[in-house]
């Protein structure tokens, strides 16, 4: 395999886990917003312990889809912002605002008024941020960026002012709120907690499948040669199969209460989604125009940065082993007190 | 405001924000672990209260100083597309690197933050050191990036494209060592006069608060001895300027004729039109011998480089002059810390002076003045270029119509987090510890 490839994979796995992990806490802020009824206030309370230690961890794999975009393959990572200079400055917005306006509702006088304000801050840019991520990525899948002779000449507006790109974003949108419900369900011992996130889940399950539907419709006009790898190509029915056992699986578990399954089947399923967008728009980096190899950095830059990434991988991943299990193991925790 | 100056005001809002955060997230860790190491040394309770406030107030300034950090990493393409994709290969590995660092900073911020009671102490002390560790490790990837943009090396240039790239050579240019030391440095001297002002401060109302002594002797032993070690490494960069860009260090004193034996300016204005800097006071051969190592060296005058490859000199010599007061000013309060401290009969005594305290209180704030100028003078100092005689800021920046637009947004987005930041943090200190809190209920609080 050569080696541009393999850094685009790696660029794609720490996109996934963004969006497995990062993404999660997206939805917990999603939640924030739907927190009602009686329980509202231990809802709200459940999501804040479970996103507190880890979020800015979890943060971090954006950053590194960022840097080793722009490391291994700056030409692409130049016309990507420059064309989609007005959605990335929206996610930023929304970026700073939901990590700040979380930290401070931490820190601010526990009054009700206050921290209402700060929650409602706090859960829009939650909303907003992974549409807007979802805007990009379909933007970038679209092949409306069109680059001639090194310019961009297909202007700031079109490639994302489209249907299908928000369609993407808010098909991420439901995404990260679905598998933010299931992890939910997890991060308690209460059942009455267990059940509202349950719910919730099975109700963003459903959202999930709707704009499925609505993306893979869309795509036939807004993103084509994407449809058609999806579509079309020998590996993807078998992708599709397996996406959908496991969406099924993840609702069936939910259903019947099987946690743990449908926490292994929503990120399952959300992988493989991931994955299918980027085999079906392999060998093309930004559609249509720049391919993995067309925009790679020099094969030294290539070579030592995935020496970069396998010691960062092998010093970074027990570190964050070690932060999950102190957070996210259910016995040490004192979190429903 | 044309869309070049506005998108240089927004990269230049961005880097003045965010540079106050991460010199807090250099130094901050160093000085929690420390008080926490403490306490585990000598089992007073105080020390633990104090590494658990600095934690509190830490954790509101880190999350600004992620967030404004991805907001930058961002603007490099956003604003300068075409620096990026001229050198994203070449200079894009530190980034690789520094996004590892703060991969570690934030996976033990978040243990250091929420594990008080989940880690034995040990572990919670290394999951501190961890965060001082990598925090420093960002900041030195960065600058080192930083540092290339003005001593660009690892490559050469055929028909307007960089060839034979050589990312290792490019990390290890002359700039990186005396660049990254000194901002490092500042880091730790900065943080350390600003929470030295802080506990000052609360001293003065408050004179015999232990806390606040213990918290004020920290906060002095790291911000003291950074303080007085940074003229050196501030001799050490200007020796490096001097050498890889010498319109740069005219500009930095004002010098617009070449000159035999020139001397150092403090203080003056820099005239640019009639080309002399006015009112300053000149110690005869100081700039040549500070830069050369020699009092008759000839220093080559802003008069006898290209008319178009000048930084705005006024700002730049300003700029300067104002970092190296507060730099000298930071180093003299530390001498007069250390000789109090030698000189007390009983070591409880070496900080109850109403004077000293002012003089801690008055200071407080001079470390980061210094860092702010001090970017200003190396970012301004490198203008017209982006890569220092390679690429133009102008050749750099976005095809992008508008950017005022984002300027304005940003600027008034970092305006309402500094509000909300300082004030939570003044809620914070005002809250004055007299014994151990119950701790307990604040961890809650803050989950």
């Amino acid at each position: 395999m050569r080696l541009e490839t393999i850094i685009a994979g790696v660029m794609v796995a720490s996109l996934v886990l963004y969006a497995l992990l990062g993404g999660a806490d997206y939805g917990g802020g999603v939640w924030d917003l739907f927190a009602f009824g009686k329980r509202a206030r231990e809802q709200r309370v459940l999501i804040a312990e479970a996103i507190g230690p880890v979020w800015e961890a979890n943060h971090v794999w954006l950053i590194l889809v960022i840097v080793i975009l722009f490391t291994a393959f700056p030409p692409a990572f130049a016309t990507i912002a420059t064309a989609l200079h007005i959605p990335i400055t929206l996610l930023l917005i929304g970026i700073v605002l939901r990590g700040t306006s979380f930290t401070f509702r931490s820190h601010d006088v526990q009054r009700d008024d206050v921290q209402r304000r700060w929650s409602l801050v706090f859960s829009i840019a939650s909303i907003i941020t992974p549409v807007l991520l979802g805007i990009i990525l379909g933007a970038i899948a679209s092949g409306t960026i069109r680059v001639e002779n090194g310019v961009l000449s297909t202007g700031f507006f079109r490639s994302w002012l489209a249907p299908f790109p928000f369609a993407v974003g808010f098909f991420a949108l439901a995404l990260f709120a679905f598998l933010a419900a299931v992890y939910l369900t997890l991060e308690t011992q209460v059942r009455e907690l267990q059940e509202d996130f349950r719910a919730r889940g099975l109700v963003a399950g459903v959202a999930v499948g709707l704009l499925a539907l609505i993306v893979f419709v869309l795509a036939e006009k807004g993103a084509p040669t994407v449809r058609a790898g999806i579509s079309r190509t020998w590996w993807a029915l078998g992708l599709h199969i397996f996406t959908a056992v496991f969406a099924t699986g993840a609702f069936y578990a939910l259903w019947t209460k099987k946690y743990r399954l449908a926490r292994v089947c929503a990120a399952s399923q959300v992988t493989l989604i991931l994955l299918g967008w980027a085999f079906a728009q392999f060998p093309n980096l930004v559609e249509p125009d720049i391919t993995i190899t067309s925009a790679a950095a020099p094969p030294i830059t290539l070579e030592l940065l995935l020496i970069a990434l396998v010691l960062g991988a092998v010093l970074l991943f027990p570190s964050y082993y070690y932060l999950f299990r102190i957070f996210k193991t259910p016995q040490s925790g004192t979190r429903t007190q | 405001m044309d869309d070049l100056l506005a998108a240089r005001s927004q990269m230049a809002m961005s880097l003045a924000f965010h540079i106050i955060f991460a010199a807090i997230g250099i130094a901050m860790p160093f000085l929690m672990i420390i008080a926490e190491w403490r306490w585990l040394r000598t089992k007073d309770e105080i020390y633990l209260t104090l590494a658990k406030r600095w934690a509190k107030g830490a954790a509101i300034l880190f999350a600004v100083g992620a967030v404004s950090g991805t907001v930058l990493s961002f603007e490099l393409g956003l604003l300068w597309p075409n620096f990026m994709g001229y050198a994203g290969s070449i200079i894009g590995m530190p980034f690789s690197l520094e996004g590892f660092a703060f991969f570690t900073e934030a996976i033990f911020l978040g243990i250091y933050l929420y594990g008080w009671k989940r880690v034995p102490p040990r572990a919670h002390l290394f999951a501190g050191a961890m965060v001082a560790l990598s925090g420093a490790l960002s900041g030195i990837f960065v600058v080192i990036a930083n540092a290339w943009m003005n001593a660009p090396t690892g490559f050469r240039i055929v028909d307007g494209k960089p060839v034979d790239i050589d990312p290792i050579a490019a990390m290890m240019n002359p700039a990186a060592f005396p660049q990254t030391l000194h901002m490092t440095l500042a880091a730790y001297a900065a943080t350390g006069f600003v929470v030295a002002g802080i506990h000052a401060f609360m001293l003065l109302r408050d004179p015999h608060n232990r806390f606040h002594k213990a918290a004020l002797a920290i906060a002095l032993v790291v911000g003291g001895t950074t303080a007085i070690l940074q003229p050196l490494s501030g001799d050490l960069l200007a020796k490096s300027v001097a050498k890889t860009q010498p319109v740069k260090l005219a500009a930095f004193e004002g010098q617009f004729q070449t000159e035999q034996g020139a001397p150092l300016r403090i203080g003056g204005i820099p005239d640019e039109t009639a080309g002399v800097t006015r009112y300053a006071i000149e110690v005869p051969y100081g700039l040549s011998y500070l830069a050369y190592g020699d009092p008759s060296a000839t220093v080559k005058g802003l008069n006898d480089f290209r008319r178009g490859e000048l930084p705005p000199v006024a700002v730049v010599h300003v700029a300067f002059q104002v970092m190296v007061a507060c730099g000298v000013a930071m180093m003299f309060i530390a001498l007069w810390s250390a000789w109090r401290y030698v000189r007390a009969r009983r070591k409880e005594t070496w900080l109850e002076s109403k004077w000293f305290l002012r003089a801690l209180v008055a200071g407080g704030s001079l470390g980061f003045v210094a860092i702010e100028t001090g970017w200003v003078v190396t970012e301004v100092g490198r203008q017209p270029w982006i890569i220092h005689g390679v690429m133009r800021t102008s050749e750099a920046v976005t095809p992008m119509p508008g950017l005022i637009i984002p300027f304005i947004t940003f600027t008034l987005l970092y305006i309402f987090l500094a509000v909300i930041t300082v004030w939570l943090l003044l809620r914070q200190v005002a809250a004055s510890p007299q014994a151990p809190e119950p701790i307990a209920k604040e961890a809650r609080l803050a989950a």
